[in-house]
């Protein structure tokens, strides 16, 4: 592979862990509210398909999605900016970090309902399909949106038209709270795509280069004219669901359901959350980080010095994406109503 | 003996209560198990019926609000928990197509002892997909009853009636009111699950509320009352149906009629209250009746907008303030 491709790889995973640790102490800090859901653990899997992907196919992401929109190429400052509900970011102040969008970059949306995506991306590949262009959709999901009705009946619409749908299931093993056995009876989500006669296969979500090579074989056949394709990307988030919830409950809680017969202290809405240190996250043990920087150190694809330097831009770079959030200012109520109203033109109402 | 009691608590006690007396009640939904439930609700539960009675579900709300309906018409009180009110557009086949209209479409052969727990409204900054209200959409279904609590109490006496009763009930709980405390008496006689309350008294206007802009509208009703406007303030706490004559018996003394809503104006919970209530009380009133509700827009990420989406105290004054001057 070449050593250009993996050392952007490394650099975009980089920047998204230091992006999502940044975005975790500016919610703490107050800069940001709401639900924000973050991703390290599992920057394998949107560098790796996003670096196999063409500018001009499309993304559809969840609202776990910050990471997705950094390598698709929007500005770490558009992204952090909307964080931070601000004017100049990516979609205006108005979404959110669950609502990012970019037109130019085909970055088709971070949805908050579950099981959205599905739709979006046959929609968007009938489209592409009907004026027989190349280019191919991305649609990213999650373990636990696999028993949405949507899902079903996409495949099988994807399936049936022969729609260019690369799915793209990030199997984290849990939905929020409920690990996959208690959610799923089939846990091997790649089997569930044999239904709908669409190939699909697993990927190990801690090998960066194994999700790209997968992912450009998947585009391949899509572009050959194959149909949808389906990788379901086997990965683990390190921190909790969101920041509204404890990071370190998972065994945890189990036992203390278990234990106590008096209310389970699942500190939600009333507790600071509590989360991991980089520190302790790296003790946790190697990660797709590690495995990746560590190959190529081992290969000599990258000095040591090298991987210094990068480290020190990707710090910079989210510095400045701070900076440019809190410059921004705050959107207008009247550019609420026009977004609300885009689609009205000149219309006048009486 | 009352004690002070968060409304999560209260909900869930109710829950607990329920359970032990009938063992025909389950709940299930999303990480209401082992998680305990997203607002706590359902905590402690799980341990105490296990899995067949506090069940954990997929991501399928269509499928299991579904599942609800067919458990009740076979004498189950099943109490299904959609996470939230956003995620229960889903289930919308379940509640309006199935379980409102099996009950009729059988000639009355099927009872439908479902009931339905939602937390909704603008919490803090959830943005546009996990902000919404849903009132206006479920009271124009025949057949569902709507309860709205806004206390502990009446959490505790909604919750517990809405499972013991026989028709579909929705209850629709608001996201910043479960950890707001109240008193909770669980002596007291409950009062019928529609009855309108009035939670302040004054003669100089009628303000009707519902869920959480009813404690907005008491504080604003304390602070008019230093300035000497004393303002008769009325929970609903049931959207469907509703008390009239509470409402009625109020405008009848106070001559002005203004309500407050979270909810979008535009075919919102308030026009159907403002419709009924002009048609019923014309000769009683001195002025038109008036809507001071939230504004026609998705309820935007940025926090300073969000806040200016939704009546707040101070906004609650002046428009009470205008409403009694227009009328003098
Ligand atoms: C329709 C719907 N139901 C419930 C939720 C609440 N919810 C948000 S994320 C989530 C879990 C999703 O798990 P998964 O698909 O595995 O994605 P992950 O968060 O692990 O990336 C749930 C239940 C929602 N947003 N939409
Ligand atoms: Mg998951």
């Amino acid at each position: 592979m070449e050593r250009s491709i993996l050392k952007s790889m490394l650099k975009d995973m980089l920047l998204a862990r230091a992006f999502e640790e940044q975005a975790a102490y500016e919610y703490t800090q107050g800069n940001i509210a709401g639900f924000l859901h973050l991703y390290p653990g599992e920057e394998a899997v949107a560098v790796g398909v996003l670096h196999a992907a063409e500018p001009g196919d499309y993304i559809v992401s969840t609202y776990r999605e910050h990471v997705h929109a950094l390598v698709r190429g929007i500005p770490p400052g558009k992204i952090m900016a909307e964080l931070f509900g601000r004017k100049d970011g990516c979609s205006g102040g108005l979404g959110g970090s669950m609502h990012l969008f970019d037109q130019q970059r085909r970055f088709m949306g971070g949805y908050g309902i579950v099981g959205e995506t599905y739709p979006v991306s046959t929609g968007i590949a009938y489209a592409i399909a009907m004026r027989e262009l190349p280019e191919a959709v991305i649609c990213f999901f999650g373990d636990g949106a696999v028993n949405q009705g949507t899902f079903h009946e996409s495949l099988n619409m994807a399936a049936l038209w022969n729609l260019p749908v690369l799915f793209v299931c990030e199997n984290n093993r849990y939905q929020i709270g409920t690990e996959i056995h208690r959610h799923s009876k089939v846990t091997e989500v790649y089997k569930r795509a044999c239904a709908y006669k669409i190939p699909a296969e697993q990927v190990n979500g801690m090998d960066v280069i194994e999700v790209y090579k997968a992912t450009q074989s998947a585009l391949l056949r899509i572009r050959e004219g194959t149909g949808p394709q389906f990788l379901e990307i086997e990965t683990y988030r390190l921190r909790g669901h969101s920041m509204a919830d404890p990071g370190s409950y998972r065994p945890k809680v189990e036992v203390q359901a278990f234990k106590d017969e008096d209310p389970v202290t699942v500190m939600l809405q009333e507790s600071l959350p509590e989360y991991p240190s980089a520190e302790q996250i790296s003790a946790i043990g190697k990660d797709n980080i590690e495995h990746l920087s560590e190959h190529m150190h081992r290969e000599e694809l990258i000095s040591p010095e090298e991987f210094q330097r990068m480290k020190q831009q990707v710090a910079e770079t989210v510095e400045q994406a701070v900076q440019y959030a809190q410059k921004s200012p705050e959107p207008s109520m009247e550019e609420a109503f026009s977004a609300l109203n885009c689609n009205r033109g000149q219309e006048v109402l009486i | 003996m009352a004690n002070e009691v968060m409304l999560w608590q209260a909900m869930n006690k109710a829950m607990d209560i329920e359970m032990a007396a009938d063992n025909s009640v389950f709940t299930m939904g999303e990480d209401v198990g082992l998680y305990g439930g997203s607002y706590r609700v359902t905590e402690g539960l799980y341990a105490k019926y296990g899995e067949w009675r506090v069940r954990d579900t997929p991501i399928s709300e269509g499928g299991f609000t579904g599942l609800g309906v067919g458990a009740a018409m076979v004498g189950m009180r099943p109490v299904i928990e959609i996470m939230t009110i956003n995620f229960a557009l889903l289930a919308l086949d379940a509640i309006i197509n199935m379980a409102t209209k099996i009950p009729f479409m059988s000639g009355g052969q099927f009872p439908m002892p479902l009931v339905i727990r939602v937390p909704g409204g603008v919490a803090k900054q959830l943005a546009a997909q996990h902000s919404q209200r849903l009132e206006h959409t479920l009271m124009n279904v025949p057949g569902l009853r709507i309860a709205v609590p806004s206390t502990p109490q009446d959490a505790w006496w909604q919750l517990r009636q809405a499972i013991q009763s026989n028709e579909p009930v929705i209850v629709l709980e608001h996201e910043l009111l479960y950890f707001s405390k109240g008193s909770l008496d669980t002596n007291l006689d409950p009062v019928p699950m529609h009855r309108a309350l009035i939670r302040k008294k004054g003669d100089a206007l009628t303000l009707i509320s519902y869920s959480r802009s009813v404690l907005l509208a008491q504080q604003a009703a304390e602070r008019l009352a230093q300035e000497g406007i004393d303002i008769d303030v009325i929970d609903l706490r049931s959207l469907s149906p509703i008390d009239w004559q509470s409402c009625i018996d109020s405008i009848s003394k106070t001559h002005h009629l203004l309500i407050v809503e979270e909810d979008c104006g535009f075919a919102g919970a308030g026009a159907e209250i403002a419709a009924t209530l002009s048609e019923r009380c014309f000769y009683e009133l001195d002025a038109p009746v008036q809507r001071h509700t939230g504004l026609d827009l998705p309820t935007p990420y940025n926090g300073t907008l969000e806040a200016a989406t939704i009546p707040t105290v101070s906004s609650i004054i002046n428009a009470v303030k205008q409403l009694v001057q227009s009328g003098e």
